[in-house]
This record gives structure tokens, sequence and C-alpha cells, in this order.
């Protein structure tokens, strides 16, 4: 497991690895965003997510800080409320997703952040992503969820907002972004400092499984 | 809510570690899998829980009293059910490779292993050898009996089942370990320790019985190349608890497609002549707005065949005996164990006049699994007798010194399918035995796969030119 965040790399330089976690609804567009971060894709008619739930990518802040994330979807368990705990279990940040022509969505949105708030460390960095803005790019009559209403929530808990658009990618960058900026990428916590590699590594010394191909999921 | 499909290859009850492993491999061969569980959470017996939940299971406290709050953070606390380690080198470490499981799990040493000589006062505690080197400098032997268990470490260490030089001229197929012993010329002390600490056999019943030597030698051997993979002890543990470890098994299961139903009870189990055929369930509702009169999502659904653990079936096994457990949480570590963070502690029974083992098993704060200070020591046995169960563990919880909180219940029933389930394609788990590893439930996990596929669970590259539901 790589979800620790870690310093390490070319002198001078940062490198810092973190776990993001997804929630949100189904449908509204979790594996699309991870998708489109990842690999710079969308597909029309994606399935409900099994699959490829555990991706990396990583996003270069600056010339010298590069922040690696480790990307973990739900894999369709918070379907019938059977999320494990292990899946909250160290996320540095999480990214809760509601569909903006869904009202329902963004409730079920409110009620992950509260549940992240109540399960997940503390210092979790939480984004809100109102996503699926193309669709009232041609005809504003879709939009279900008010702009500012929903900024207005995320400021109120203290969340990072973005409206995006998995399809046209606004804003996924930028929202992948902001995180990584709010991320303690210095000052690691002492509690994540002493946690650094602690284990041992089973694996055979020749393999290394991570990546971001499709099967490493 | 999605609708449930309406049939399933197969249905798993129960989300202890056998019916996760088995789950995950199913889901990544393509089989339709839905696994339910009558509890809210994972694991089953072998979840591990926070400390509040661990002193309501135990009803250890009166109405009003809150006495988990003194133990800190509530959820800084995973306490593990059933007191086992796994073997570095075991079958258990195998099948997480294999699958990747690995890539949700951190595992750390545990830092030693150790073995009782002696009784009471005059007991001494000491590191079990574990190679022929070691063997020189231990306490646990004399001069020359030490050369003696050096020479017959090192044939373990070069024996080769289809080489019958290395054999040292005993016919293994026939011989007892007793033969075995006899030949090296190793004294009693030195085949408690050998056999106990060692081979991990929980009584003597192993050497008399005629064929057994070559078990023994393989469970030496997988003791000793455990040791040798990481170097402390032969066996490491999972951060965050035991009760990791059906939940990496569960998501690989979800990976590929596996559906999963907590807090789901089964109500009617249905069949078509004497196989399974479906069955009917209620998702109980878990919405805060404590709905009692909410009757929660009724379905049904067909399956081809049911796996389950003991508790869904009680018609359908036996017992066949009581394992005895206490949970202790201490704020030092054990005396005379080098101040070691965790560890393993055999007290054989020969030195303490029982026929079983008493063990300790001990973890702590380096494992994420009690805040810094605590150490959670589970001391545990076969009952050999129907009362006093608590003098039956008084040689484990003697070594421990002064204990904060100590969790006992009654002795734990040990269930074992009465049928193979060929006739009703009801396929049915062990409960979790008194062995300090994994090796005998992951034997059940081949086991019940051989029995419910008809073929030997391979796992090495089990995922391999495997696509993903999705992809
Ligand atoms: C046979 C065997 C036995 C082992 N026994 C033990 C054991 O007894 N105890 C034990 O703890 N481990 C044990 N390990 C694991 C071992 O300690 C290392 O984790 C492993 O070998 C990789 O080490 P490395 O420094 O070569 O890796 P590297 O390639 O240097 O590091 C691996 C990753 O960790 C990051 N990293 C490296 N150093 C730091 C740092 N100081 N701070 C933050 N991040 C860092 C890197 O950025 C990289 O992502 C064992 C491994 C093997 C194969
Ligand atoms: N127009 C538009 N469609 C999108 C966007 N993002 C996702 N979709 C579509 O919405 C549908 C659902 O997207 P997914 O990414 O599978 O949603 P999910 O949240 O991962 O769903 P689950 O895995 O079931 O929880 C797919 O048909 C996508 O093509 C977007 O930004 N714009
Ligand atoms: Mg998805």
């Amino acid at each position: 497991m790589a979800s620790r965040p870690g310093a390490a790399g070319r002198p001078g330089g940062r490198f810092a690895q973190f776990k993001l976690v997804l929630l949100g609804e189904s449908a509204v567009g979790k594996s699309s965003l991870v998708l489109r971060f990842v690999k710079d894709q969308f597909d029309d008619y994606r399935e409900s997510t099994i699959g490829a739930a555990f991706l990396t990518q990583t996003i270069s802040l600056d010339e010298n800080t590069t922040v690696k994330f480790e990307i973990w979807d739900t894999a369709g368990q918070e379907r019938y409320k059977s999320l494990a705990p292990m899946y909250y279990r160290n996320a540095n940040c999480a990214v809760v997703v509601y569909d903006i022509t869904q009202a329902s969505s963004l409730d079920k949105a409110k009620s992950w952040v509260k549940e992240l708030q109540r399960q997940a460390n503390e210092n979790i960095i939480i984004a809100l992503a109102g996503n699926k803005s193309d669709m009232v790019a041609d005809s504003p009559d879709k939009r279900a969820i008010e702009t500012a209403d929903a900024e207005a929530y995320a400021r109120e808990a203290g969340l990072l907002f973005f409206e995006t658009s998995a399809k046209t990618s606004t804003n996924v960058k930028e929202l992948f972004t902001a995180i990584a900026r709010k991320l303690p990428l210095d000052q690691a916590g002492p509690r994540m400092r002493q946690n650094l590699r602690p284990g041992v590594d089973l694996r055979p010394e020749t393999s290394n499984t991570q990546g971001a191909g499709p099967c490493s999921c | 809510m999605d609708e449930i499909a309406p049939e399933y290859d197969v249905v798993v009850l129960g989300t202890g570690l056998t019916e996760c492993v088995l789950s995950g491999v199913l889901s990544v061969k393509g089989k339709k899998v839905l696994h339910i569980d009558r509890n809210d959470h994972y694991g089953g017996e072998s979840a591990s829980l926070n400390i509040e939940n661990l002193f309501k299971r135990y009803g250890q406290y009166s109405k009003g009293e809150e006495p988990w709050k003194k133990y800190g953070r509530v959820n800084d606390w995973n306490v593990d059910l059933v007191p086992k380690l796994l073997m570095s080198n075991g079958e258990l470490t195998n099948i997480l490779v294999s699958t990747d499981v690995t890539r949700y799990l951190e595992f750390k040493q545990i830092a030693g292993s150790y073995v009782q000589q002696g009784n009471g006062a005059r007991a001494t505690v000491a590191k079990v050898p574990s190679d022929a080197g070691e063997a020189l400098r231990s306490p646990l032997m004399g001069l020359f009996e030490k050369r003696r268990a050096k020479k017959f470490l090192e044939w373990v260490g070069a024996f080769k089942e289809d080489d019958p030089a290395t054999h040292n001229g005993l016919n293994l197929n026939t011989c007892t370990m007793k033969d075995v012993y006899d030949k090296f010329g190793l004294e009693a002390t030195t085949r408690d320790f050998i056999g106990h600490s060692m081979a991990l056999y929980t009584t003597d019943g192993y050497i008399n019985q005629k064929g057994m030597a070559k078990d023994a030698i393989v469970r030496i051997r997988l003791y000793a190349n455990s040791m040798a993979r990481y170097g402390k002890s032969p066996y490491i543990y999972p951060l965050y608890g035991l009760g990791e470890l059906p939940q990496g098994f569960a998501r690989l299961s979800a990976i590929y497609g596996g559906t999963y139903m907590l807090n789901t009870s089964i109500d009617e189990i249905l069949y078509d002549g004497s196989k399974v055929a479906g069955i009917k369930a209620t998702m109980k509702d878990r919405s805060d707005s404590d709905d009692a009169g909410d009757p929660g999502m009724k379905f049904t659904t067909k399956t081809k065949m049911i796996l389950g653990d003991p508790s869904y079936f009680p018609g359908k096994v036996q017992v066949v005996g009581h394992l005895l457990k206490a949970i202790c949480i201490l704020n030092h570590p054990i005396d005379r164990t080098d101040n070691s963070d965790s560890l393993q502690l055999i007290i054989p029974q020969s030195q303490i006049g029982r026929k079983n083992d008493v063990y300790i098993a001990m973890v702590s704060s380096a494992h994420n699994v009690c805040p810094k200070g605590y150490y959670i020591a589970i001391v545990s046995t076969i009952a050999e007798t129907s009362a006093n169960h608590h003098l039956e563990l008084q040689p484990g919880l003697e070594r421990l010194g002064r204990i904060e909180e100590k969790f006992m219940g009654p002795p734990i029933p040990l269930y074992e399918p009465l049928e193979s389930g060929a006739s009703d394609k009801i396929y049915i788990s062990k409960s979790y035995d008194a062995t300090s590893h994994f090796e005998t439930t992951t034997d059940d996990v081949r086991d019940i796969y051989r029995r419910a596929m008809g073929e030997e669970l391979v796992v090495e590259g089990l995922r391999e030119g495997q696509t993903l539901a999705e992809e």
C-alpha cells in the first residue's frame, strides 16, 4: 500500500503520495472524472462501475513539486451501504461528486460529506464536484442545482468546490490540482511521518504492479 | 436502490476470512457472486472490533457506564476476535500476493516468537531457535543437546521429500516422529519445543502416529523458512488488525463484479428437491431515522450454490471442540520478552500438566491496533474441562502481569460441517480453530473450493488474462 505521503526522489525536489477516494451517487460521473484525469478519455456509454477501481496519476505543481494520487473508486460496495472501513482508512483526500442535473444527487453528496467527517481522518481534504456542467451549456433548463447554492454549502462545510465536466474536461485538472495544493506536502503531520514505510514487502522483489494500466485496478 | 439480479452463480453467507477469500477468487474467475452478511460490518468471527464494540460484545459494563472512554479514541482500537498471525511463508501470504490484495494492506513483522519452559515462578521464557545457528546459542538446551538439535535442524533444512538420500535412512511414509527424535537422540524438552513451538502442534498426538513424521518436517520447514524471510519471527501481521484481511478480499470480489450486502438477514433457503435453489432475504434499514417499523427491503434470488460459515447453518454442522479465549488489555510489554512490541508465546502442555498448549498472541500500537502505550494480548487454549475455564487459561494469564481489562466469554464452540455439500450444494466452512496461524484456514478454503468447483484452486497467476467486469 502506498497511501502514506512520503518525500524523496530528486535532490531538492519534493514528491508526495496521497490516497484519494471517490464518493457519490451512482451515475454522477465518479469513474468518468477519474478516467478523464488519469487517461484523458471519456466514454458516453459507461457502465456502472465494477472494475478499474484503483488508479494512480501524478501531477506536477511546479518544477520542484510532484504529487502522486492513489485513487480508489468504490467498486460498487456503497450501492447497498456496504462500503468497507478499509476504503476510508488513511484517505488523505476525497472527491464527493454530484450531478448538477439531478437534484437528489446533492443530498446524497451531503450525506457522504457527513459520513466522511464522522469516519475519516480528521485532516482529510474534501472537494465537492458538481459534474456534467456540459449538459447545461446548451440547455440551461436542465440545471437542477444552482451553482450559488452548492457553493454556499461547500463554503459552510469547508469543502473545495468546482463544477466539472468529465466529457469536455472543464475544471477536471483544476479540481485535482486544487486538492494537491491544499495537501500538507511539507509538514505531513507527526503521525503520518512515523508511519512512513513501516511495513514489510510481501511481493517478490521484481514485481511492480503499480501502474495506471487498465488492469492494475 | 438497484435491483438485485434474479440469479447468481454463488451466494456467499458471512464475511469471515474464509468466505471473503472464496468470494474474491470466484469473482475473479468470472462467477456472479452475491455476498451477504447479517451483521452491519465485515469479518464475522474474524473481525476486529473497536473498544466500545468490544465492551458491548462481552456485555462488560453496566447501564449508563461508558468504560471504554478511559481508553482514548474508540476508533484507535482494532481488537481481533481470533488470535492468529500469518506465517510469512504460508499459504495466506501466497494468496494475498497472487491476488494483489497486498495492495490494500500493509504488513509488519511480529517481533518475537517465544516458548516457556517450566511452570510458575521457576518458568523460563526463551526465544524459539529457528535454525541450526540459533540452536547453538539457545538457553533452552545444554551444550551436548545443542549439538544434537543443530544436527537435527540442519537435516530438516536439507530434507527433500522426493530425494530418499536426504531421509537419513528413515522411511518417512511409515515411521513416527518419535522414531525421528530417537534417531537424533533428542531430549524430551527439545522434542517439546520443536513439536509445539516450531511444528506448532497443539497436543502431543503427532508423536506416535505412523506416517506423521513427514507432516512434522513440513511444518518445521515452514516455520524455519518463514523465520528466514524477515528475520525476527516467522509471523507477519496486517496494520489495523486481522479484520483488514476479509475486507481486502471483499474489495477484490467487488472489483470483479461481486455484489455486497451487509446488514441483511436470510429468511429462508429455497430448495429444488434436495439441492439448494435460492434464498429469501431482507436487507434491514439502517437509516439514522430509527424507523422501528421499517420492514427493510425483501428480495428473493436464485442461486446454483451457497458457501457460508457455520452460523448460517445450525442444522448442518456439529461441534468438534471448544476454544477458550481471554482478550487482555495491558499497558506494559510482557516480562522476559525483551520489551517486544508483539509476540507469540507458547506454553507447551507438558510444562503445565495439560493436553493442549496455552497460546499468547500479543500485538500493540506498533500495528495500529491500539493507542500508544497499550498492548493487546489474547490467551487461548482448547477446553479440557467443562467448568473452571478461567483456571485452564491461568498459566497464560500469569505471564501477562498486571491486566487492565480482561474480556472472556463462555467457551467458543468449534463447528465443522456434517456433510461435504455434494448433495445439497451448500458448502460450509469450519470455525477458526485453535492454531496460531491461518494455515488451516487456507486448507479449508482449498477444500471448499475443491468440493464446490470440482477442481483444485490454483491462485498463481489468477488475475492474469481475466478481464475486469467493466472492460
Ligand atoms: C526479504 C525482505 C525482508 C524485509 N524485512 C523487513 C524488515 O524486517 N522490516 C521492515 O521494516 N522492512 C522489511 N522489508 C522491507 C524493506 O525495509 C524495504 O521497505 C524494501 O526493501 C524497500 O526498500 P528500499 O529502501 O530499497 O526502497 P526505496 O525504493 O528506497 O523506497 C520505496 C518507496 O518508499 C519511499 N521512501 C523511501 N525512503 C523513504 C523515507 N525515508 N521516507 C519516506 N518515503 C520513503 C520511496 O519514495 C519509494 O516510494 C523487507 C523486504 C524484503 C524484500
Ligand atoms: N454529459 C456528461 N455525461 C457524463 C459526464 N460524466 C459522466 N457522464 C456520463 O454519466 C454516466 C455515468 O458515469 P460514471 O462515470 O459511470 O458514473 P459513476 O458515478 O462512476 O457511477 P457508478 O459507478 O454506478 O457509481 C455515463 O454514461 C457517463 O458517460 C459529464 O461530465 N458530462
Ligand atoms: Mg463508477
